[in-house]
């Protein structure tokens, strides 16, 4: 049925979230929105998809960049369908909601997953757990800086 | 949030309401546009590299934020965003004078004398009066300013953290540039914490719970702060009051740089 829906073009909530679980972060592309629990809600009418998302941080600027890719992927995909897509703050994003799999996908990118609070960060290449804070502020809104004492690299971790 | 709260399209239907609304955002929207402008100033000048990156970052969630409630008043208004920013003249501008000020002597571009304790410490008093009000917002009747204050009071505790860790190390290290730096920010900073007569009625229609306490709520906990590090609080002197758009000649020339690409042409799409 799943497929039969994908390739007649007809929409479901489902497979509206499977079409953008392909879009990422360009700041951090292997990431895929879905699992950084930015997308807050799926509408799916006879002809309309609506696709509310949440930013990471209020200015993140890569906000316009992400809203334009999906609905460019929902368009391509679902040719009969108004497509919409917007960014609310009707949930606040924290980074509680980036699913397991967007922890391991961060990990793997170099990027240490969020601890439960300032300081509470494994090292993404050696695991050693007592790195230090350099910069509260890193390379985007979300992301710290910290550095190694063990295996003596400098690396980013998600904001708590 | 609220219990019986409100859209924002239910608020532009309402006149008083609607008025009260945008009066708050103006005050937190050009305070986060010139606080944002100033940070940027510190660009390639900041004491060392890492501090460039933190305050590039914090100046650029500043304008985010400055963004956000901006966009707000569009909704209400139907006015544009950018224009918003960037077009309004220095009287119709409710910023507080205090973050109008430049970083220092001299200038950006040539030969700038920058003033870092003083730019922390004006920081510091910012971040701690906007949380002060977002933590009011939380309660708005208003859904969208409810929402706002939740998200916003998230990432403002970065900002904070980042001053009270300076604060502590110049009150360790060089308590007289603390002081010097405080009785520079004291000479602009009476209109910051500071609704006017509009505080009653914010607080009345449920805009903004407590707005006539959180004056001295801001007091209070500033005093403590400096107490703590064994810092003098000087009194902050009443003078020019940003809030009914009375300013110095620092914002005409904040925002002549700006909005100078931007009125090259208000139409270009970015």
């Amino acid at each position: 049925m799943g497929l039969m829906q994908k390739s007649d073009g007809r929409a479901t909530v489902e497979s509206v979230y499977e079409c953008i679980s392909h879009v990422c972060d360009p700041e951090i592309p292997t990431v895929s929105i879905v699992d950084l629990g930015m997308v807050e809600k799926v509408t799916v009418t006879d002809r309309q998809i609506v696709v509310v998302l949440i930013p990471t941080f209020v200015g993140c600027p890569a906000q316009p960049i992400i809203a334009r890719d999906v609905r460019q992927t929902l368009a391509a995909q679902y040719a009969d369908y108004a497509i919409e897509v917007r960014f609310a703050l009707t949930v606040a994003w924290t980074s509680a909601r980036i699913t397991e799999a967007g922890r391991q996908a961060l990990q793997a990118c170099g990027i240490a997953p969020p601890g439960r609070a300032f300081g509470d960060v494994a090292c993404p290449v050696c695991h050693d757990t007592k790195p230090v804070l350099h910069n509260l502020f890193g390379s985007t809104s979300c992301r710290s800086l910290y550095y190694c004492r063990q295996c003596r690299n400098p690396f980013e971790a998600f904001k708590p | 949030m609220n219990t019986t709260s409100l859209a924002i399209d239910r608020v532009k239907r309402t006149p008083a309401l609607r008025h009260l609304v945008i009066e708050l955002l103006w005050q937190v929207a050009d305070d986060d546009l010139m606080i944002g402008f100033r940070d940027q100033e510190w660009l390639g000048l900041a004491p060392h590299i890492e501090e460039d990156v933190a305050f590039g970052s914090i100046g650029q969630e500043e304008l985010g934020h400055a963004v956000h409630y901006y966009g707000l008043i569009e909704a209400l208004t139907g006015d544009r965003a950018d224009d918003l920013a960037l077009l309004r003249e220095t009287s119709a501008r409710r910023n507080a004078v205090l973050l109008e000020q430049p970083n220092g002597a001299g200038d950006y571009l040539h030969d700038p004398h920058f003033n870092w304790a003083f730019t922390i410490v004006r920081h510091y008093l910012h971040d701690v009066w906007e949380m002060t009000v977002l933590t009011a917002m939380t309660g708005s009747v208003v859904e969208e300013l409810a929402q706002a204050g939740t998200k916003i009071l998230g990432e403002k505790r970065y900002h904070r953290a980042h001053q009270e860790l300076w604060l502590r190390l110049l009150a360790a290290h060089n308590p007289q540039q603390l002081q010097d730096g405080l009785a520079l920010a004291s000479q602009w900073g009476a209109d910051l914490a500071d609704f006017g007569p509009m505080a009653i009625d914010l607080q009345q229609s449920g805009v903004l719970p407590d707005a006539p306490l959180l004056p001295k709520q801001f007091a209070d906990e500033v005093t403590d702060a400096f107490k703590e590090m064994s810092i003098d609080l000087p009194i902050f002197q009443p003078g020019l009051n940003g809030r009914q758009g009375q300013h110095t000649a620092a914002l005409g020339g904040a925002l002549t740089t700006l909005s100078e690409v931007y009125r090259l042409d208000p139409g270009a799409r970015w």
